[in-house]
């Protein structure tokens, strides 16, 4: 059953791919594809190979990174509306990547940028998660509300820097903030990819933990899991994640909040398929909005963030006025 | 009999709350050890004590011999389960939530689980009939059912020392006797040790071969259920008036309320 799922969103994911190459300002029949590669003359060829593979890599990347971080911070909250956007994480990334930009650290070696992204992140996550706690038990409540006040405060800082900084930052500080997949770096891109497949496989090592922490860190416990090395772990690989997202591709918010929810209705919650699928998945809807993003006002393009952010956000009203009966068949 | 957990001079509790102070017993294998007391007693802070759950301020846990914070949580988990007052629920079915138990005997880098897992599983949800919802979600069970899939699980761990909080609580009568039943039969096969939490003093007596009975904190009184289970104790730490009397069959204590009017009644007289 689980090679299934994840035969058939392989599957998908290759459908998508060859739909985003072919996709854009200049159409290439799938077809040609192979006949093109082949031919690194033509103009399709550096079409395909500078333009549409990068951005493809990317979605990939990203789509997969954000969706693994929403299923993770799910599994450890227990609570199906907590993501890296609405705990203020992507927040804190973008305040730290905003930072870097301003003081000019990015044209001193390219990766200061997402070690700019993972440092906010993980100030974030650490302030949400101390400031959360009551008495040592955690209060989801307040830590979405906490999570919602850091992006604020986040966004004001962000502003404070935006209006003392020269103009020609500005225009990248705002790029960074809609979010989009057009990454002229290379090697961007493949550290991105890179990255994204090794936590994913990190992540891997705590699927039994996850599973357990379904019922509760008390019970994990006693089923012999070391629930606080767990959670400071995969606290880590999340910020690392989101961080580098968000310094590559900006703020892509709600991807990792509708597709766990997604997958897990189809594949259940048990981790040991749930990661993979999220993954996969959030790679597919990640490069479907970005077909929609670069082609639905062509020749212009639209940020992607406004149509995750759409979607999400549609996505995160349903779910919490549907919460009261839903909420025991989404925990866990 | 070889001594399975000893309790010295044992402190715990809350930060500034609740604390239980100079608890002092020992067990030894294969004991089914009832603990009573009024709410608030200090019951299962007992429990989390041992469990670990709560951090020791005072004393030590000595189980198989061995300091008990000396033990990994893994390793504790193979030895000492616990089946909590509260049955936590996820939406998974009942055969994945009673295959959580096996956790403790996997291999570090187990990916699937070994059909001599899923046998267990089996086994132990067939002897508290669970089986027949394995496929439901623990979330659509009742209380009791939920109760009965969280044994099973603790089972699968294969324990030597079983922890119970308040099993009996959720249950009808006919499934209190079932629950006992089977709990005394595992005792028995097994060998297996249990420490139950419990209300009902005459379900205690009748099952238990060794009682603690709790007051604010700390122990009143603890040994067999006929030195236990007099009606001075029981007035003491419940502060009801009882009466006690020996069941013919089996020859262990009963205990029977007495209301408010019949007392008056009689004190009238």
């Amino acid at each position: 059953m689980w090679a299934l799922y994840a035969l058939a969103l392989l599957a998908a994911l290759f459908a998508v791919v060859i739909l985003s190459l072919s996709f854009g300002e200049i159409s290439i029949p799938y077809k040609k594809i192979p006949q093109i590669l082949a031919d690194k003359e033509s103009m399709e060829y550096g079409v395909l190979f500078y333009i549409r593979i990068p951005r493809t890599l990317l979605g990939f990347a990203i789509g997969g990174s954000l969706s693994l971080a929403g299923a993770i911070l799910q599994g450890i909250y227990r609570n199906p509306l907590v993501e890296p956007y609405t705990l203020g994480i992507s927040g804190g990334a973008s305040l730290g990547v905003t930072f870097a930009i301003v003081a000019g650290l990015h044209l001193l070696n390219i990766l200061f940028l997402p070690l700019a992204g993972f440092i906010g992140a993980f100030t974030t996550i650490f302030l949400v998660y101390t400031l959360s706690l009551k008495k040592g038990t955690l209060s989801v409540n307040r830590m979405l509300l906490i999570g919602v006040m850091i992006s604020f405060i986040s966004s004001s800082l962000m502003m404070f820097l935006m209006s003392i900084t020269a103009a020609e930052n500005i225009h990248g500080i705002v790029f960074w903030i809609m979010g989009s997949l057009n990454e002229s770096n290379t090697t961007m891109v493949w550290v991105m990819v890179v990255l994204s497949v090794v936590c994913l496989l990190i992540s891997y090592l705590f699927v039994m933990p996850l599973n357990a922490l379904r019922l509760g860190e008390e019970k994990a416990r006693h089923l012999g899991i070391n629930s606080n090395v767990t959670i400071r772990i995969l606290f880590i690989i999340t910020s690392i994640l989101t961080g580098a997202c968000i310094a590559v591709a900006g703020v892509i918010g709600f991807v990792g909040l509708v597709i766990p929810h997604i997958v897990r209705l189809f594949v259940g919650s048990d981790y040991r398929i749930m990661l993979v699928s999220s993954f996969l998945s959030g790679s597919i809807f990640l490069i479907l909005c970005d077909i929609i993003a670069r082609t639905i006002i062509s020749p212009n393009e639209l940020p992607i963030g406004v149509i995750t952010g759409i979607t999400g956000g549609v996505v995160f009203i349903v779910l919490l006025s549907r919460s009261q009966k839903r909420s025991k068949l989404l925990q866990g | 009999m070889k001594e399975l957990l000893t309790l010295n001079n044992f402190s715990c509790g809350y930060k500034d709350g609740f604390h239980i102070t100079g608890i002092n017993f020992s067990l030894a294998e294969g004991t089914f050890t009832g603990i009573i007391g009024p709410n608030g007693s200090g019951k299962t802070t007992l429990f989390r004590g041992i469990s670990g759950d709560l951090p020791i301020s005072c004393g030590s846990v000595v189980f198989e011999g061995k300091d008990l914070s000396m033990f990994t949580l893994r390793e504790k988990a193979q030895k000492i389960s616990i089946v909590s007052q509260f049955t936590e629920t996820a939406h998974i079915t009942v055969e994945e939530y009673v295959l959580m138990g096996r956790m403790p005997h996997r291999k570090p880098f187990q990916f699937f689980d070994k059909p001599e897992d899923i046998d267990i599983a089996h086994h132990y949800m067939q002897l508290t009939n669970t089986y027949r919802l394995r496929d439901k979600s623990m979330t659509e069970l009742s209380g009791g059912e939920q109760q009965m899939a969280s044994i099973a699980s603790a089972l699968c761990q294969k324990p030597t020392l079983l922890l119970l909080d308040e099993p009996t609580s959720h249950l009808d009568i006919t499934h209190q006797m079932k629950f006992m039943n089977l709990i005394q039969r595992l005792n028995d096969e097994l060998n297996l040790s249990v420490i139950m939490i419990i209300h009902d003093l005459t379900l205690a007596a009748e099952y238990c071969d060794y009682l603690i009975m709790m007051k604010n904190g700390k122990i009143h009184k603890k040994g067999s259920p006929e030195t236990v289970l007099t009606y001075e104790n029981i007035e003491n730490v419940y502060d009801t008036v009882v009466v006690v009397k020996i069941n013919p069959v089996s020859g262990k204590p009963v205990v029977f309320p007495v209301s408010e009017r019949k007392l008056k009644e009689l004190n009238k007289r």
